[in-house]
């Protein structure tokens, strides 16, 4: 059986009325990488704050690395490595040294140490350069260098690739096995749904809720309702008003420069090309294509407000 | 032709001695949507910032629908719709009196507000709601609220900083289909910046900002059309093993992880030997292939090749580079 590093059960947390956590139970597996996926104000922030003992739970518990968070937060932030949405960090400072200021409040002084750890994350060449002169995707990396200089366990990355450039981004995903397979585990919150694909299993969140939380090829199966079809027509909404009559049809979307549709899965390819020659629109393509996890949050969100506005009713 | 409405020429504006934009031209039509791309500190809400007159350039000229910016900036803005990502409302406020709040701060008189505040609330589908407080509004109608203010004085161009970064995908769709039916019905011109791929390549223009210069522009099917045949798509596992492995073989210029497969930039003229190579180690290495293909490639695939190159001389790219040799 394998060591569980997260443990949460009916974790909620509330501000006055309004509940930013709502009884979110999981289990998270030493060397696995989980992504956190939900928009803003979803409760990926907050949750990862009860989960290092920054912030009081309003009821459920949770242990991290074997630690109750609410008799042992200092056990689990000496074992645990937060990147924060917003890392802090002092630009006018070169990267050397906010990196010895904040291995420093860890007790780390050993220089070897603190030179292998700038390797680690690539950044070694840039370690006499002030952060105020680097790019955004090397502070990223030196963010990433503060977060495991003190040899964590278990790492929490919030948003770290929120406004960085792609090539940027896909180097700090490998960036991010590679620490795994050095033996960390890593959950990573992100609001871009094609990077919760790197993940081995993936949580999405929306107000408040875990929705789900599975493998991303379980979630495409279990949770979408039918088939994914890419549609091209001219014009685009007018395709779009057509469609969402065409009987079957459970969802249509824009999708990059198509659309996205979602249908039971007895509709016939030749129903939805009629439907669209019929009503004249041009350079019609329709292709089946493989489900994303952007078409299972959007079908998770349409069950959510079904559900909400009947209890409404 | 349709007319300008949008017309950067040569702008640059440095902050001490950062250089946030240099020397770039930039224009935007009527029924036009430009997508503009790129990393935190590109210099792209500097260049919004001057576009909507909220900060000088150093050189080079703006002209908002004929108007010059420097000359007239009143009658310039009032062409301008502008929507940032962190926009605010006034959370005592209900809808309407937002919104009557940014019609008056605009100009527009009783007459003019009152008629044109329902119109609007009616295109963005909060008509039904405009008793409610700002504050009680849901993250997506706030978001429909915001396009609102920015709406209210019929503006012919629209400045939109990261509308829709880090919001719910249901609001994200709604958003572009409102973004879309305005250029079509009423042919607003749209400068429009996203952290998003999926959004970009809907757009009628995308730019590549990088260190303050637009370092590609195209419409997206032209630029997606110099790439084709030359990406091949790898389904199979561990794609970090497969990554390693493919990026040695000849012929193949680039490897990258896209979700759950692997993309590799390859010369046109090395497809079926590459192909052949990577069939051949997945025997011998053990390592499962599920599927090799060519597809089209995606705005990613070019942005990638784009970023690449323009990193080629500094030293992260070195490094990455070599970490993956």
């Amino acid at each position: 059986m394998p060591e569980l590093v997260v443990q949460t059960h009916n974790l909620t947390k509330k501000f006055g009325d309004f509940t930013a956590v709502d009884a979110v139970s999981f289990q998270v597996q030493a060397g696995e990488v989980i992504g956190y996926l939900g928009p803003n104000g979803s409760g990926k922030t907050t949750t990862i704050r009860m989960l290092l003992g920054l912030l009081l739970p309003t009821s459920g518990s949770a242990e991290v690395l074997g630690f109750d968070i609410l008799s042992h937060p200092e056990q689990v932030r000496r074992q645990s490595g937060y990147m924060s949405q917003r890392f802090a960090l002092y630009n006018d400072l070169t990267v050397w040294e906010n990196l010895v200021f904040y291995a420093g409040a860890y007790g780390e002084k050993e220089k070897d140490h603190l030179i292998a750890t700038l390797d680690r994350v690539g950044i070694l060449n840039q370690s006499r350069e002030l952060v105020s002169t680097l790019p955004v995707g090397w502070r990223q990396r030196l963010a990433l260098a503060i977060a495991i200089v003190h040899r964590p366990r278990l790492l929490f990355l919030d948003e770290p690739t929120s406004g960085v450039d792609p090539l940027a981004r896909r180097s700090f995903w490998d960036l991010i096995y590679e620490l795994v397979d050095d033996g960390m585990t890593a959950l990573v919150t992100t609001h871009f749904m094609d990077e919760a694909e790197y993940c081995q299993r993936v949580g999405i969140m929306r107000a408040g809720k875990l929705l789900t939380m599975d493998t991303p090829e379980a979630m495409k199966r279990d949770i979408l309702p039918g088939i994914a079809w890419n549609i091209r027509a001219r014009p685009l909404l007018k395709a779009i008003a057509v469609l969402e009559a065409v009987p079957g049809v459970l969802r249509v979307g824009l999708s990059g420069n198509h659309l996205r549709v979602i249908t039971t899965r007895d509709t016939r390819k030749s129903s939805l090309r009629r439907a669209l020659s019929t009503n004249h629109l041009q350079s019609v393509q329709v292709d089946r294509t493989e489900p994303d996890l952007e078409d299972v949050f959007l079908a998770l969100a349409q069950e959510k407000d079904q559900f909400v506005y009947s209890k409404a009713d | 032709m349709a007319e300008k409405l949008l017309l950067a020429n040569h702008i640059s504006r440095s902050f001490g001695a950062l250089q946030a934009v240099k020397d770039l031209t930039l224009q935007v039509r009527g029924g036009e949507i430009f997508g503009l791309m790129g990393p935190d500190g590109a210099g792209k809400t500097t260049l919004m910032r001057m576009l909507c007159g909220a900060l000088l350039p150093d050189s080079g000229e703006i002209h908002i629908d004929g108007v010059d910016m420097k000359r007239f900036p009143d009658k310039a803005r009032e062409a301008i719709g502008y929507l940032s990502q962190r926009f605010s409302l006034y959370e005592d406020l209900t809808v309407l009196e937002n919104l009557r709040f940014f019609a008056e701060v605009r100009g527009l008189d009783r007459h003019q507000w009152q008629p044109r505040t329902m119109e609007i609330l009616e295109f963005v589908g909060l008509a039904e709601f405009i008793h409610r407080r700002a504050g009680n509004l849901s993250g997506g109608m706030r978001q429909k609220l915001g396009l609102a203010t920015a709406l209210v004085h019929h503006p012919r161009l629209l400045l939109l900083d990261e509308p829709t970064g880090g919001v719910d995908p249901v609001t994200r769709q709604d958003f572009w289909q409102l973004l879309i039916r305005l250029v079509r019905e009423e042919y607003v011109g749209v400068l429009v910046s996203t952290p998003y791929m999926d959004e970009a390549i809907r757009c009628t223009y995308v730019g590549m900002m990088i260190g303050g210069e637009l370092v590609l522009e195209g419409a997206p099917d032209q630029l997606l059309k110099e790439m084709s045949g030359q990406v091949l798509e790898l389904q199979g596992s561990p794609l970090s093993i497969w990554r390693r492995a493919a990026a040695k073989l000849p012929g193949v210029q680039d490897a990258q992880i896209f979700g759950n497969r692997l993309h590799l930039k390859v010369d046109q003229a090395s497809l079926r030997s590459v192909t052949r190579a990577l069939k051949r180690t997945a025997r011998q290495e053990k390592l499962n292939l599920i599927r090799i293909e060519t597809v089209d490639p995606t705005l990613d695939d070019v942005f990638i090749r784009v970023l690449s190159r323009h990193m080629d001389t500094s030293d992260l790219h070195t490094q990455t580079g070599e970490r993956h040799a």
